[in-house]
């Protein structure tokens, strides 16, 4: 009985092993240390955003702000949860095929983004922002009109 | 053999144990399939990554057959293929309507008859061919098998001219030249359609719009290039080549304007001629013809010298905001499509309306319910418009059949003519156009304007007869 139990343990454990193995060498192959960098060209690392990354390297916003810096929160909690929570949902749409083409961004992404705008150019949006009758709820969305100053698409 | 019986509690942990252990594995399990399946799909993106395209077979600049290139390009091929659809949309695209086969024309299938749809048209065009037959367009797959076959050939004696956009005859062209590109457009052009016929295979190829040994788009239709000098010329370019001097993006809709444009056969050569000296706006193209006194035929009702306007796609285009915008006709007629790693262009060319989601939703962040709602008010509003310049225009052919059946005299009859002719132009310039008005919207609208004003003006004329 007590060889049962541990012929049990074996199996999990080589199951869990072999997980951790085949994890390991995907994690190598796609590259997924760089994905903990703020390096630009990781993100492109997966086909689909290269024409962002293309169109990032023409846009204004160039030389002020790279991927992370308008696409994850501050803080580096929020800014890894972010991290593998879009990295969960992005391998699997592309594993399974299943996600909108033209890619569309999801709205706590967006959140992510709008916000990032408005910590950088907080005085001017403070000006917008406090006109009179202004209420949280009517809170413009600053890419609504300036989508092209990231990346077009 | 006596077993120890086991105390309850151990059996509960060891069950726990297992159940746990169990749990594990499961996980694991299901944990590992999906990271195998996410590590061959990397595999797979990264492997079409690194070869585009493999090279099977050597194209070269005599290559006309498209499925010889479809061995190096597949995924375009294929979709190339599917021009073949026919699927309706509001305005457009065409309907399969069976047919039964007779001696002269094979054809089981055809597009639905405008003629039959709109009655006017037959008054417009009387005593020209395209009053005896004129479909919807079918797609690409189509145009040499429609031209062949169209009821206007048993009509009039047509041209070799025809083929310059109903085959792939750039290699055709280099041959009937002995080489030469131009001498050959020129040879064709004065053969009888029947004879220039045997020269051609295949319809629009990739060797038409695509160089063969870099893929860049080119222009090989003289027409065009002809066509494009003249306009660039009168806005001040000269000696414009367009294979040298256009931008990759202008390529995106010059390849198109090989074709989707107005033009005549000028003089007794029939060289074919693209009316774009003075400008390409339709105002602008009936003064040339005005100039030059050019007409397609004389109208079997009203003795006026007339003219036909041709799917004038190029030139609507070119005046709306898409194109001011530096929007290409490929980027709706053929976007971009993701295939694994790669992103091609779509080489189905068809409407946008029926592929919203790549075609416009790329740029416009709208519901495709409501893009689609935005595209087929433009064209209601100028579905209207047309059918109030056409009813004009009917009113007065009617108007100067009846005066000249009454007798009144050529020369009474000259401007209400003249006004008829411009009228006519008009109108056929939105009518024939494939977009209801949708390339460019308020042109369309100012066309049309100009097409009634002409028919009213041309009324007052006669009555001024009597």
């Amino acid at each position: 009985m007590r060889a049962r139990t541990l012929t049990i343990l074996l199996i999990t454990a080589a199951v869990a092993g072999a997980a951790g193995g085949v994890g390991g060498y995907t994690f190598v192959y796609a590259r997924g240390a760089s994905y903990l960098t703020n390096d630009p060209s990781a993100c492109a690392n997966c086909h689909i955003m290269s024409d962002h990354y293309a169109a990032w390297v023409k846009s204004s916003h160039r030389t002020a702000a790279v991927c992370n810096d308008c696409h994850t929160p501050p803080g580096l909690v929020p800014k890894y949860m972010t991290k593998a929570s879009n990295g969960f949902w992005h391998s699997l749409g592309f594993t399974t095929g299943r996600f909108p083409d033209p890619l569309r961004i999801k709205p706590v992404n967006l959140e992510v983004t709008e916000k990032a705008c408005r910590a950088c150019h907080q005085e001017i949006v403070r000006q917008i922002d406090s006109r009179p009758g202004h209420r949280p709820a009517d809170r413009l969305s600053c890419i609504k009109c300036h989508s092209e100053v990231g990346h077009m698409e | 053999m006596t077993e120890t019986p086991e105390r309850p509690g151990r059996q509960v942990k060891r069950r726990r144990t297992i159940l746990i252990a169990g749990s594990i594995a499961v996980a694991a399990t299901l944990f590992t399939f999906g990271l195998a399946a996410l590590l061959v799909n990397i595999f797979e993106r990264k492997q079409e990554a690194r070869n585009p395209f493999y090279r099977v077979v050597d194209l070269d600049d005599d290559t006309t057959d498209p499925s010889v290139w479809g061995q190096n390009f597949p995924l375009q091929y294929d979709l190339y293929r599917r021009t073949v659809d026919q699927v309706r949309t509001r305005y457009g695209g065409s309907e399969a309507v069976p047919r039964t086969p007779d001696e002269v024309d094979p054809r089981s299938v055809v597009a639905q008859s405008r003629l039959e749809e709109d009655p006017r048209l037959k008054t417009m065009w009387a005593g020209y061919a395209f009053a005896t037959d004129f479909r919807e367009e079918r797609g690409h797959a189509y145009m040499l098998e429609d031209q062949i076959f169209t009821g206007r050939q048993r009509v009039v004696q047509q041209p070799g001219t025809c083929l310059h956009c109903h085959a792939s005859v750039y290699v055709p062209y280099k041959q009937a030249g002995d080489g030469d590109l131009i001498k050959g457009f020129e040879r064709v052009n004065q053969m009888p359609f029947a004879e220039a016929v045997k020269l051609v295979k295949h319809p629009v190829s990739c060797i038409d719009c695509h160089h063969p040994e870099t893929m860049q788009l080119r222009i090989t239709r003289p027409g065009f290039m002809e066509g494009i000098r003249s306009l660039k010329a009168s806005e001040g370019v000269s000696d414009y080549d367009v294979n040298t001097m256009a931008t990759r993006q202008e390529m995106r809709s010059f390849v198109c304007g090989q074709c989707h444009v107005e033009y005549y056969f000028k003089g007794p050569e029939k060289r074919l001629t693209y009316p774009w000296s003075k400008g390409i706006r339709s105002d602008q193209i009936l003064d040339y013809y005005q100039e030059t006194g050019f007409r397609d035929w004389v109208h079997a009702e009203t003795g006026a010298e007339v003219l036909k306007a041709q799917h004038p796609e190029f030139e609507m285009w070119s005046q709306g905001i898409h194109a001011r915008s530096g929007v290409a006709c490929s980027d709706c007629h053929m976007p971009y499509v993701r295939v694994g790693a790669m992103k091609i262009s779509d080489h189905h060319v068809r409407s946008p309306v029926l592929n919203l989601s790549n075609a416009c939703q790329t740029c416009h962040r709208w519901p495709e319910s409501e893009l689609k709602a935005r595209v087929e008010t433009i064209q209601d509003r100028t579905y209207q418009m047309r059918n109030l310049a056409l009813d004009a225009l009917v009113d007065l052919i009617a108007d100067i059949k009846s005066a000249r059946e009454s007798g009144a005299s050529d020369e009474q009859l000259r401007l209400a003519r003249d006004h008829q002719r411009k009228a006519q132009f008009f109108v056929d310039f939105i009518e024939a156009e494939n977009s209801m008005g949708f390339h460019a919207p308020q042109e369309a609208a100012r066309t049309l304007t100009l097409s009634i004003d002409n028919s009213r003006r041309g009324q007052v004329a006669i009555r001024e007869i009597r």
